[in-house]
């Protein structure tokens, strides 16, 4: 499905958009970037899906099960805990004028 | 019928979900955007799940186990992470990482077991992730243990970079085996994978836990990249896209802490952080000078100006809305009053900020470094809880102390510098604080939360 030389044109690009797009984080967004960008590696769990999906013996089902369960715990705890920290951040701004989410 | 293959739409949904993730990540770089940032990002999460889930055509049993297999890890996923305090955060995201690797490495073993990946390149790529995808996973749950205080000790001995160097090279030469047989059988595989676990545990075991935020940056970006591989192995676009933008911005970030910490990457994997410093902080004489609390809660009434630097001391003791209360009394007697963070202050950088937001400290009253370091001149009041290394003006001046030349925050230069510590010992690192024994340092020893509320008292009983 996908070449082998467009798959390194894909790598090349995804690599030099990461470093782009986390060069412009303030330091005060590091933590919760950090754990967006674990969030996001929790893709994996579609692999993982597949991967389970594929598998046709008893060791290969034991090994897709675990790796599922490990992909979703990435992916579903990554998300939930991201979507904690960066509610917390107010401006004194948004604060005076009474525009304060819950939390 | 026009012919849109369950395949073609999979692809599609991969597609929008690998432009979500990016600006997800971007969104994610401003405090007003960050929310809506990994809410679209989880959009492109469901909706790649969703459609792996509608046409990956299983059969019934396998289907049965995904969905269940889904339904464990998400739940209990989701109710730990709704729970956890926001001061173990970063052991919680070692946690999620280490799950990530270990299911990187478990697309490689279904791979590598099943042995009839005709491709040589999609052997050697599943080989590859499934090497970092298992030593981030052991890695990551030794930097969990930790932080979350089940190992508390680090374990060294002599001759123990030769060991670990002895398991890397035998995993690389198990891991040659594995890519270039196209069924090296059983044992020769599982044998790859339980090395590559032990080098994990190896590797992280000696490092020492103010190290830990830059090996859980180094383990994420490791995950990702064995995201990106195990992508390749699975043709899929969206695995190899959002692995590799992680990876990247992961490096990123570790050397962004390393660099903040005056420290190479090599030297925190490989160095013993902590040995040294018996030698190193000896330059350290003269004697802690301790204050009451109402004594130092009437100073601080009457200042002008004061900077509040915090630490991990903090954290521990949960002194987070306690401090803001204190700093909005100091605001309302009319002194100006501002939050210093360290890069490093804390377990990651930016920890301190989530817990600073938490307890409602609106981000215009936090300074980073750079903006904050010229402003402690014209200080009354420096007041450090349970901050350390960060402030120890040795970093500056003593160039045989283990942190020397790391950038600190000059507390030293306030005209009073008020330490809320534990006890008279030395920090987390081990490293003796040249800014306890100064002249216009006075210590007020006790749990960060208990001096806190003190201080409050001491500055109502002020006026």
């Amino acid at each position: 499905m996908i070449d082998g030389v467009i798959a390194l044109y894909i790598f090349m690009l995804a690599a030099f958009t990461g470093y782009e797009v986390i060069s412009r984080v303030p330091v005060i967004l590091h933590t919760p970037l950090m754990s967006g960008s674990n969030f996001v590696h929790g893709i994996v769990l579609v692999g993982a899906m597949v991967a389970l999906a594929s598998a046709d013996s008893t060791l290969l089902r034991v090994i897709g099960v675990i790796g599922v369960i490990l992909a979703a715990g990435n992916a579903v705890g990554g998300y939930v805990v991201t979507e904690r920290m960066l509610k917390m951040f107010v401006s004194a701004g948004k604060k005076a004028a009474g525009i304060k989410k819950e939390h | 019928m026009p012919a849109v293959s369950t395949e073609t739409l999979t692809q599609l949904s991969y597609l929008v979900a690998a432009a979500l993730f990016i600006l997800g990540l971007k969104r994610m770089s401003s405090p007003a955007t960050a929310v809506s940032g990994v809410r679209w990002a989880g959009v492109g999460m469901l909706l790649a799940t969703l459609a792996t889930l509608a046409f990956m055509g299983a059969s019934s049993f396998n289907l049965m186990l995904v969905i269940g297999a889904i339904s464990v890890g998400g739940i209990v996923a989701w109710v730990s992470g709704k729970r956890v305090a926001m001061t173990d955060m970063p052991q919680m995201i070692a946690l999620y990482n280490g799950m990530g690797g270990g299911a990187a490495a478990a697309i490689a073993a279904v791979a590598l077991y099943r042995g009839t990946e005709a491709n040589a390149v999609h052997m050697a790529m599943a080989t590859i992730g499934g090497f970092i995808g298992a030593l981030s996973f052991s890695g990551s749950l030794i930097a969990f243990a930790k932080l979350q205080g089940l190992i508390t000790k680090s374990i060294r001995f002599g001759g123990q970079k030769f060991l670990n160097l002895a398991i890397l090279l035998a995993t690389a030469a198990l891991g040659v085996m594995v890519a270039s047989g196209a069924n090296s059988g059983l044992p020769v595989v599982s044998l790859f994978f339980v090395l590559a676990l032990l080098l994990g545990i190896a590797m992280t075991l000696p490092i020492g836990g103010a190290d830990m935020p830059v090996v859980i940056s180094l383990y994420n970006a490791l995950t990702g990249l064995a995201v990106g591989f195990e992508g390749f192995v699975l043709d899929n676009a969206a695995m190899i896209i959002a692995g590799t933008v992680v990876g990247a911005a992961g490096t990123l970030l570790t050397q962004l802490m390393a660099k903040a910490m005056n420290r190479s990457l090599g030297n925190v994997l490989f160095s013993n952080f902590g040995e040294t410093s018996a030698a190193g902080g000896g330059g350290v004489t003269g004697a802690q000078k301790a204050i009451e609390a109402s004594d130092a809660g009437v100073m601080m009434a009457y200042s002008q100006k004061i900077i509040i630097v915090p630490g991990y001391g903090l954290a521990v003791a949960q002194a987070q809305h306690k401090v803001w209360e204190l700093a909005q009394l100091l605001i309302e007697h009319g002194a100006k009053v501002r939050f210093a963070i360290h890069p490093v202050a804390g377990r990651m950088p930016g920890h301190m900020n989530v817990l600073l937001a938490e307890a409602g400290v609106p981000y215009d009253l936090i300074s980073d470094l750079d903006e904050i370091n010229a402003e402690f001149d014209t200080a009354d009041v420096a007041l450090i809880i349970g901050a350390n290394d960060v402030v120890n003006p040795d970093a500056r001046t003593n160039s045989g102390s283990p942190i020397y030349g790391m950038p600190i925050l000059n507390a030293d230069k306030a005209k009073n510098v008020i330490v809320i510590k534990r006890g008279q010992g030395q920090g987390f690192s081990g490293i003796d604080n040249a800014l306890f024994v100064l002249d216009q340092t006075r210590m007020l020893y006790g749990d960060a939360q208990a001096a806190v509320s003190q201080l409050i008292q001491g500055v109502k009983a002020a006026g």
